[in-house]
């Protein structure tokens, strides 16, 4: 971690989700960090390193390889007044605690006519290009944004990391914190010291255009925002918007840039069919439908069962700056 | 060879056609886009243009009958036919959501003959956005030859031609582009005028020449107040719930946004509710011309445009989509208009779009006045001065409450008494159910 100034600290992704769970943990004693290896392994990214050491094993808590276990833990520590942060160690092992977190965490405040919350963050890596294959690389966003009751976020950036966690701690329901794992070392970037946070379902402009809408979160709003920077180079304007949050959603950022650009190009990394990108069509198509100049347009992941661990196969689910470029001109030629 | 014609689809929801006129009789002869028939529909009056050249050999429908859109309803045969022009069925081309083109204007953009066929099939394939921007701007598709790719017109073809004037204009526009001032003519000379002042420091005895804000405010103000029958009505709602609402919260919301609370987002976010009940009150009415006749349109967005006065002049900036705000969107997106009104750095696209709009009017005291609609819309309501007031419930108890006129002008043409007074009944009934429990 380099200070570059007073006011910021450079820091990398992993160093981002380390130094504002740490803060946490230090500023209110109703955190605690549960999950597989977050204690004396401290979290094979090292993101929990040494924390059991510091906050003991009451609140550094190591759990079996349970991952129904650790959610529906979190979530009864969380109606009891903790603010459990629950690790599911790679996104690929969430399927066992699907039943807590759609059956149970989500439908708390409601089942209790508001009696009980559940302020609880299920923190977990996804996402590939790391060569994790099967097991190790899936996007698990759309199983999850169609449940009304969850929060979905998904941040980009170091800085985002810590404002957008921040938040999620302090939100009173339950909140999914997805982190792409390939950003985790590759994506530095200044983050502000002291604590602040981003409010959820605000999406950012990273870049403005007039020609193009692009749209999307994740490891990818890096490589739009590359190819969006090449193409400026050919007299081409394109927006990019990261999303940020997943649910809620900001449409007001993606409507009113494509009433600006109308031509709107939706990247994720996720497969296409039933995806985030296909709420966000549908919305616009409902909403700015007499805005748009083009057919919107969707760069997803295959619809494929997993992420092959051979390279070419890796290659071919992944999306390539020079991809999202080609998609961007067609868009823009159209 | 023969061609059959069927009835063409004159605008998207339209299912059927009356044959209104043929304007040939079997043996005449017709060229390629010469119109035929004349055609009425709930929407539109057209004339359609024949897609081929030749002789007209049966006309399968009489005037007057309706049939719907696809029947057959002429036969023509076709000289110097080409073979892909065969036996096969042919929709008359379809006008697109406006009466039969125009002949081009000659001059730059306008298309020659030899591309109009090129040009006919991309006017067909126009995005919803260009068939918005054409049917706003008062062009005509099929004259502009496209930029994009395969020929196809854009978006920015159609805003090009609009500002320069190269394509066909559809003649009589239904009403005034609502984004697009009027050109700046030369100021008038005035007789003996030798001195002059401004707006904002006027002089006794000195003419103020007006600034082209001015000069678009007064010919809209004549416009909207000769064209539009305004009516008047006004009602008195107690906010005394939702006042103390903003008092709870305000402190918190200026720290937070930087913005102050005011009353305005607590309105707006009323009248959208009581606009959602009154779709009427949302329209525009859009004058007939020569073939087509009147109607209202009724607008699919609520766009609420905020009279805001300034020294020199009155600006009302628009916030989009204000259905989709809370309150505290309101007040975000209603405090930063505001700031650049101030400022003058709001854009064109802060000023266009308006549907309906919310004049917070009482400020200085005043509690009631009559606005002029503002051209293009059906209905301006302002929010009057709060007063304490003794009150004598419907329970015979005495209370001090604070109450407040809204008043209303209403473009006669749109709507009556009857929805006018109860959009206010509405605007009432959402104001005073606001109260501190509520969320911004």
């Amino acid at each position: 971690m380099a200070v570059v100034s007073a006011n910021t600290t450079v820091m990398n992704n992993v160093e981002a989700v380390r130094a504002t769970l740490y803060d946490a943990l230090k500023s209110d004693e109703r955190v605690c960090i549960l999950g597989e290896d977050v204690g004396a392994r401290g979290n094979v990214f090292l993101i929990t390193k040494d924390f059991v050491g510091e906050f003991g094993e009451r609140r550094i808590i190591d759990t079996p390889i349970a991952e129904a276990s650790i959610v529906g833990i979190a979530v009864g520590m969380a109606m009891e007044g903790l603010r459990p942060v629950a690790e599911i160690q790679f996104a690929d092992f969430i399927y066992p605690s699907f039943n807590q977190i759609v059956g149970e965490a989500a439908k708390i405040r409601y089942r209790s006519n508001g009696e009980y919350t559940c302020p609880m963050v299920i923190r977990t890596p996804y996402g590939g290009g790391v060569r994790g294959a099967l097991s190790h690389s899936v996007s698990i966003e759309a199983l999850f944004y169609h449940v009304p009751g969850l929060k979905i976020v998904a941040p980009s950036f170091p800085a985002d990391v810590k404002g957008l966690l921040n938040t999620a701690i302090d939100d009173p329901d339950p909140v999914m914190f997805l982190e792409h794992k390939k950003t985790y070392r590759l994506i530095k970037g200044e983050v502000p010291n002291g604590h602040y946070t981003i409010p959820l379902g605000k999406a950012n402009v990273l870049k403005e255009g007039t020609q193009l809408s692009v749209v999307s979160y994740g490891l990818y709003v890096h490589w739009a925002l590359e190819a969006a920077r090449q193409l400026e180079g050919e007299g081409i304007s394109v927006e990019v918007i990261d999303l940020r949050s997943i649910r809620p959603m900001d449409k007001t950022a993606i409507l009113q840039s494509v009433e600006k650009t109308r031509k709107l190009l939706i990247i994720h990394e996720d497969n296409k069919f039933g995806g985030i990108g296909a709420e966000i069509s549908a919305m616009v198509a409902e909403e700015a439908l007499f805005h748009l100049d083009a057919p919107i347009r969707r760069l997803c992941g295959p619809d494929v069962p997993a992420m092959g661990y051979a390279l070419p196969l890796e290659e071919e689910f992944m999306s390539s700056p020079a991809e999202m470029a080609d998609a961007m001109r067609e868009m823009v030629k159209f | 060879m023969a061609t059959t014609i069927t009835m063409p689809q004159l605008g998207e929801t339209v299912t059927e056609g009356t044959v209104a006129q043929w304007l040939k009789s079997v043996g005449d002869n017709v060229d390629k886009y010469e119109d035929f028939v004349e055609v009425s529909t709930d929407k539109v009056n057209a004339g359609v243009p024949s897609p081929v050249t030749g002789t007209i050999r049966e006309l399968l429908v009489k005037e007057g009958e309706t049939v719907a859109t696809g029947t057959p309803i002429a036969v023509i045969d076709e000289t110097g036919a080409t073979p892909a022009a065969a036996e096969a069925p042919a929709a008359a081309p379809r006008a697109e959501s406006t009466p039969a083109p125009q002949t081009p204007s000659g001059n730059g953009a306008a298309a020659s003959v030899a591309e109009s066929a090129e040009i006919e099939s991309a006017a067909r394939g126009a995005s919803p956005a260009v068939r918005r921007l054409a049917r706003e701007h008062h062009v005509d598709i099929r004259t502009i030859k496209g930029s994009g790719a395969n020929g196809r017109v854009t978006a920015d073809d159609i805003l090009a031609a609009a500002r320069s004037g190269a394509a066909t204009q559809i003649a009589a526009p239904p009403a005034p582009p609502p984004s697009a001032p009027p050109p700046a003519a030369a100021p008038p000379i005035v007789p003996g005028a030798t001195q002059t002042s401004q707006y904002a420091q006027p002089v006794p005895g000195t003419f103020v020449t007006l600034t082209q804000a001015r000069r678009i405010i007064a010919e809209r103000m004549v416009e909207s107040r000769h064209t539009a029958p305004h009516a008047w009505s006004m009602v008195e709602i107690d906010v005394t719930d939702v006042w103390q609402w903003r008092v709870r919260e305000k402190d918190r919301f200026e720290r937070e946004t930087g913005f102050r609370l005011t009353l305005l987002p607590f309105f707006i976010r009323a009248v959208v509710k009581s606009l959602a009940e009154f779709p009427l009150m949302n329209a525009k009415f859009v004058a007939g011309n020569g073939s087509a006749p009147p109607s209202i349109y009724v607008n699919p967005e609520m766009n609420i445009g905020l009279a805001i006065g300034l020294p020199a002049n009155l600006v009302v900036p628009v916030i989009r989509h204000a259905d989709k705000l809370s309150i505290k969107g309101l007040a975000a997106a209603a405090g930063e208009l505001i700031e650049n009104a101030r400022k003058g750095k709001l854009g064109v696209d802060d000023l266009a779009g308006g549907t309906f709009t919310v004049n917070n009017n009482g400020a200085n005291g005043s509690w009631a006045s009559a606005p002029i609609i503002n051209a293009g819309q059906a209905g301006i309501v302002t929010m009057e001065a709060i007063v304490k007031k003794l009150i004598v419930r419907n329970d015979d108890t005495i209370a001090i409450r604070q109450m407040m006129n809204a008043c209303l002008s209403l473009d006669h043409r749109v709507v009556d008494g009857y929805v006018a007074s109860g959009f206010l009944a509405s605007l009432k009934r959402h104001l005073e159910a606001m109260g501190p429990q509520g969320e911004l």
